[in-house]
């Protein structure tokens, strides 16, 4: 069992990934964790390129690595009070860290041994093709043209009702 | 040989770190930040699916743009609260926010 190029960049790639994120979960400085969170997006934009899915990476780094990161860092900076050092420190209570811990736990021991152990996952379909994101429009455009739409009225409706939250009700 | 399993798995483990900070983190921008790992696990497993099991079409990188779709209309909402919120309350702890509670 040799490992090919491949295998060294996926396991380097989710190594990032695994890392970052437990560094947005563990940091105690909002901004850290933000910042390891551009990184996990990263790498799982990383991750996408590595399955074949170069388009859906590119969406992955511009949506997520480049908007959602940055607003996300906006309103932190926005809603910062304390010095920085204080600002994301994990709950108190013993209780919900061991809840957390538990269903964490138990979601990667069972889903992990029942993916590891089975053997169901074969290639069933033909070779992928080569025009992907041609396949994609017309697939969006097609078959699930409602979906679209409804995704574009979703986020329309999304803006005017963040405008509207985020500005608040004007005092009489 | 990496395969569909390593792929599942690493959207297991993200999955996980992401239910552990929801639980564990009082700072409500911390949270959704956890829910955000949580989506890109969920189209991790979109896109590795689609790849081993039928790689002829894309509606599986499709779903993962739906979900990217949602996922940004999710965060710019909850952001907006959370500014909301921490302009009555002057704070983004989650405890503090007992508004619609009697």
């Amino acid at each position: 069992m040799s490992i090919t190029i491949n295998d060294g960049v996926f396991i380097i790639i989710s190594g990032l990934t695994i890392v970052s994120a437990l560094g947005v979960v563990f940091s105690r400085n909002i901004i850290h964790s933000a910042l390891f969170l551009v990184l996990a997006f990263l790498g799982v934009a990383g991750i996408f390129f590595e399955l074949g899915a170069g388009f859906l990476g590119l969406v992955q780094i511009l949506v997520y690595a480049g908007a959602i990161s940055v607003l996300i860092i906006f309103a932190i900076m926005l809603v910062m009070n304390v010095e920085a050092e204080k600002t994301n420190l994990p709950n108190p209570s013993l209780k919900t860290h061991l809840w957390g811990a538990c269903l964490a736990l138990l979601l990667i021991i069972t889903l992990g041994t029942s993916i590891w152990r089975s053997e169901l996952f074969q290639v069933l379909g033909p070779p992928a093709v080569s025009d992907a994101v041609g396949l994609l429009a017309e697939l969006m455009l097609g078959n699930y043209v409602v979906a679209f739409e409804v995704a574009a009225v979703l986020l329309l409706l999304a803006v005017v009702g963040a405008i509207i939250l985020a500005r608040g009700v004007e005092e009489e | 040989m990496i395969g569909l399993n390593h792929y599942l798995l690493l959207a297991t483990i993200l999955f996980g770190i992401g239910v552990y900070g929801v639980f564990s983190k009082r700072n409500a921008v911390a949270i959704l930040m956890s829910i955000e790992l949580m989506l890109n696990a969920v189209n991790i497993n979109f896109v590795a699916i689609n790849k081993f099991i039928q790689p002829s079409n894309t509606i599986g990188q499709l779903f993962a743009i739906f979900v990217i779709v949602v996922a940004a209309a999710e965060v710019s909402v909850g952001l907006a609260l959370i500014i909301s919120i921490y302009r009555h309350k002057k704070s983004v702890n989650l405890s503090d926010f007992n508004l619609m509670k009697w």
